[in-house]
């Protein structure tokens, strides 16, 4: 059975997406579940719109996203006065690492060996796990999709459906050498050893941590999405919750909810909604008697407040995290998740991953797409995606002086001689008398024309000259 | 994103034609078909000798610079107020969607802009501004239309295309799966990410063979020369044409002339 | 600097400058004014599309239909509250009854009976703030009294959703109900019983909350 045996995030080398692309497109498991999960997931959310108007809804969620990111600054400062008020400590990270070492030092001030986690990409973004690991501190997932990815020593290859490149019998297999599990093609059976494995491991775990799906500046309201019940009891059971979310999170309004929730489910599994719906406001108070007795928050950076800069690159932060463009994307259908090498993959990867790992790291993220548009047609909150791919191969090139580009490690693909190549092709289609020369050169010499063109020739034949162009037989029908 | 509500002109006297670089050198005759079509219906066509190229080719890229550079030479072949057609739905996205952005902040900017509001995809002026219709005098034919992601989602014409073969009584319309599917051109992503274009447009051809149609039709060069060169280098019974060519071979009594399209 | 003014500072002086804030229309989320027939309707056919179950009952027959519910399970006992009105008409009832399991009452923190609630307790019965009939969704606020486990451990949950409660969305809900005024430590919706798809996409149910979920509708 061929697998896809991915190293951990810290050991995969980004630039080296091209081969593993390829062997991605080679390998018929990973062809076939990605296309038979993509087109279910696209169907679904198709279904669930069905009857609303989502053209005005997704106005609505760019609007609220936007008008969120509009007063970023201050709402943050709000979000921390109210859930500081709430009883909740709150914390700021420029980094990733800083991120880790704040979670690390909250683990230790209480003696912690062990937490459980509630699903969060921005853990993964953070390599929590592995910091926690190295330092003696057990970090254990408990969502379905992320526990069989951890078992694996993996990392996720969708943002929403972490193992979805893993058939029945694979999970099977390792859940069977890593638990003990009996072997079973029975979903409900493997589902139950699961539960039961976890079960154990929420009552033990010192602290629980999650991610955020929102933010309320309002209220101080954590909000959270999941259909397991293992985010409920990974922010309820362990006597300390740490959650961590990127800065960009916060909306102002308890109202704003509703709008993104209406969306978020619908684009990314095709839910009206989402099993459970967790909004958390605080700690255990005085006289209640279950829920975690300290609760911290993470704000974490992580090169956020650069693509804040940029009035273009900002529609970056509108992001959800719903996961729509990835499942209607061509390209990521063909290659997978993991071959991206990226926390996030797919098209919203592409456009984010650039900022937080640098142009140079993801020189091929950007260009890895047919500009097609599937995805920004789909984006719940109006991403336009392909404008800002085309934006990002604009600062890989430093391809152009009057915006001079600002991504960290612009300019890194740019290469004399594609730019030389460029530079004549402008030249001579700038020039319309040296262009009708050039083609009508070309039309005459057709014969020459090679047979071989590199990537193109790979998998079609070559493009047929005319034996005259438009211009010369509009020329002569004109005389 | 596509206009949400496009106002269309009134069938107008005069039309610039704007061919684009690709039919120029490959596909003449679908430039051709595209002027008589305009012709047939009573529109005077000027054809702006100067016609280079849009510059997508080197926006896509990231060299705007040069893409610039070519697109202002551009700019200069449209003085006066008539509609410019496209027989394309990726250069005519490049020219309406994306000029205005490009000379943003330059003192072509709202020149570029105006124009940029005057383009229009052939096939969509031709139904919704000159409401053309069709004859069918050909033979009974079986085919499948490929809208191009530009057409569809740039332009917002993927109804057309149906909407004009419909009008085609002897031609029977079938639909391939996963239709608005990408085909995998991406202009310079073919070469750039050869084997992952080679795989989508595997499948398309593979869609489009299943749809029972041994033919297909677009607006768009860049998919016909992708789809038809994977067809013929592996040996699929798929053979593709511009729409244009289609509609004005099925539509006009004297073309029996070999072509290219 | 600290992290936290050194991004508060990049943020307040970005290069692109001021920006504005578009304004949010919420119309868009309104749906037709149902009639409280309809709505349990639709949040009846919302629930049980995703395994949720719905009894349809009224003040004076629903202590029955757990007795029933519970019975047909097998369930050994039920996990009720200490002062809602819940609990205490439960606690009544078995005083003169035979067929309602053992009565647990949770009155004590976690910490004393952890192990006890994982693994003996079969049942749960809350009581809900109401429910959303767009998403089949029960709006629960847990407290001090109804605490937040009581429907997450047990593996069969009892909901308590009162017709007249029924709003058609989670936007008329939470405005009517002005939750913004104050918000609970926790507070849920809860829209069926817990599930994954993350094996190849197939539906398994009760992961890691309850595997049951039975809502007594009281018309």
């Amino acid at each position: 059975m061929m697998t896809d045996n991915s190293p951990p995030l810290h050991k995969i080398d980004v630039k080296q997406f091209h081969p593993r692309a390829r062997a991605a497109i080679h390998n018929p498991q990973i062809r076939q579940n990605f296309r038979k999960a993509m087109d279910g997931l696209m169907s679904k959310r198709t279904a669930a719109f069905e009857g609303m108007d989502l053209e005005t809804l997704r106005d609505l969620g760019s609007n609220i996203r936007m008008r969120a990111l509009a007063n970023l600054p201050d709402l943050l400062e709000q979000l921390e006065q109210k859930l500081t008020e709430n009883g909740i400590k709150v914390h700021w990270a420029l980094d990733a690492d800083e991120a880790c070492k704040i979670v690390r030092d909250i683990c230790v001030a209480r003696d912690a060996k062990s937490v459980i986690k509630g699903k969060s990409m921005v853990s993964e973004e953070m390599e929590l796990n592995h910091y926690l690991q190295e330092r003696g501190i057990e970090a254990l997932e408990s969502d379905l999709g992320e526990y069989i990815v951890q078992l694996a020593d993996e990392t996720p290859s969708h943002i929403i459906m972490p193992a979805i490149h893993k058939n029945t019998g694979e999970i099977s297999q390792l859940l069977h050498d890593k638990t003990g599990t009996d072997l079973s093609s029975d979903v409900n059976y493997l589902t139950a050893s699961a539960r039961l494995q976890l079960r154990e491991k929420f009552r033990n775990a010192d602290v629980g941590v999650s991610g955020v799906n929102f933010a309320v500046a309002e209220t101080g309201t954590l909000c959270l999405v999941e259909n397991e019940g293992n985010g409920r009891m990974t922010t309820t059971v362990p006597p300390c919750h740490i959650a961590v979310t990127g800065i960009e999170k916060v909306v102002p309004n308890l109202e704003d909810i509703t709008g993104l929730l209406a969306l978020l489910t619908r684009s990314a599994t095709g839910q009206h909604i989402t099993t459970y719906f967790n909004m958390i406001s605080g700690p255990r108070k005085a006289d209640e008697l279950d829920g975690p007795e300290e609760v911290h928050v993470v704000l974490v950076d992580n090169g956020r407040s650069s693509i804040y800069q940029d009035d273009q690159l900002l529609d970056t932060l509108k992001c959800i995290r719903c996961g729509a463009c990835m499942n209607h994307c061509p390209v990521y259908t063909r290659v997978g998740g993991h071959a991206y090498g990226t926390t996030y993959p797919g098209p919203i990867g592409k456009i984010l991953m650039p900022h937080l790992i640098g142009l140079d790291e993801g020189q091929h993220l950007p260009s890895a797409s047919s500009l097609c548009g599937a995805c920004g047609e789909v984006c719940p909150v109006k991403i336009p995606i392909p404008d800002l791919l085309v934006r990002l191969r604009q600062e890989s090139v430093d391809g152009d002086k009057l915006h001079p580009a600002k991504v960290r490690g612009h300019g890194s693909k740019r290469n004399s001689v594609e730019a030389m190549i460029w530079k004549g092709w402008g030249w001579m289609h700038a020039k319309p008398g040296l262009y009708r020369l050039g083609t009508g050169i070309a039309a005459k010499f057709r014969n020459l024309q090679p047979g071989r063109l590199g990537g193109w020739t790979q998998y079609r034949t070559a493009p047929k000259l005319a034996p005259k162009t438009l211009h010369q037989r509009m020329k002569e029908r004109q005389q | 994103m596509s206009d949400p509500i496009k106002v269309y002109p009134s069938k107008p006297k005069k039309v610039y034609f704007y061919g684009t670089c690709l039919i120029d050198l490959f596909y003449p005759d679908a430039g051709m078909a595209g002027i008589q079509l305009l012709e047939r219906e009573g529109i005077e066509v000027l054809f702006p000798e100067d016609q280079t190229c849009c510059g997508q080719p080197a926006f896509t890229s990231g060299y705007h610079d040069d893409a610039r550079a070519v697109a202002r030479s551009q700019l200069d072949l449209f003085p006066e107020d008539w509609p410019i057609v496209v027989p394309s739905g990726s250069c005519g996205g490049m020219m309406r969607k994306h000029y205005p952005d490009l000379f943003k902040g330059t003192p072509d900017d709202v020149r570029a802009a105006e124009i940029a509001g005057r383009v229009w995809e052939l096939t969509d002026f031709l139904l919704n501004a000159c409401h053309i219709k069709l004859t069918d005098l050909g033979d009974p034919a079986t085919v499948a239309m490929h809208t191009s992601c530009s057409a569809r989602r740039e332009m917002g014409v993927g109804t057309v295309g149906p909407a004009l073969l419909g009008q085609l009584d002897n031609v029977e319309l079938v639909e391939q799966v996963r239709a608005e599917e990408c085909c995998g051109f991406g202009g310079t992503f073919a070469v750039r990410h050869p084997e992952i274009s080679g795989a989508m447009v595997s499948e398309k051809v593979a869609t489009l063979v299943e749809s029972g149609a041994r033919n297909f039709v677009t607006t768009d060069c860049g998919c016909l020369m992708n789809i038809d060169g994977y067809a013929e280098k592996n040996r699929q019974p798929m053979k593709g044409q511009h729409i244009l060519s289609f509609l004005w071979q099925r539509t006009n009594p004297k073309s029996e002339e070999a072509h290219d399209d | 600097m600290s992290s936290r003014n050194a991004i508060l500072q990049r943020l307040r002086h970005r290069s692109g400058g001021e920006l504005t804030a578009p304004a949010c229309d919420f119309s868009v989320l309104k749906r037709p004014d149902w009639s409280t027939a309809e709505k349990v309707d639709l949040f009846q056919r919302m629930i049980e599309s995703v395994h949720g179950e719905v009894h349809r009952t009224t003040d004076a027959d629903w202590v029955d239909r757990v007795a029933e519910l519970l019975k047909t399970r097998g369930a050994g006992n039920l996990l009720i509250s200490k002062a809602s009105s819940i609990g205490q008409t439960l606690r009544k009832e078995a005083g003169t009854r035979e067929d309602l399991p053992d009565l647990l009452v949770y009155d004590e923190a976690i910490e004393h009976w952890q192990p006890e609630l994982f693994n003996t307790v079969d049942a749960g019965i809350t009581s809900t703030r109401g429910g959303i009939a767009e998403t089949g969704s029960l709006i629960l606020w847990p407290s001090a009294d109804e605490p937040r486990l009581m429907s997450l451990v047990p593996p069969i949950h009892i909901a308590v959703l009162y017709a007249s409660e029924l709003y058609g969305t989670f936007h008329e809900a939470m405005l009517a109900q002005r939750w913004h005024e104050k918000m609970p430590t926790n507070a849920l919706l809860v829209s069926g019983p817990s599930k994954t798809a993350d094996i190849e996409q197939t539906l398994a149910y009760g992961v890691h909350g309850p595997k049951e979920l039975i809502v007594l509708i009281i018309e």
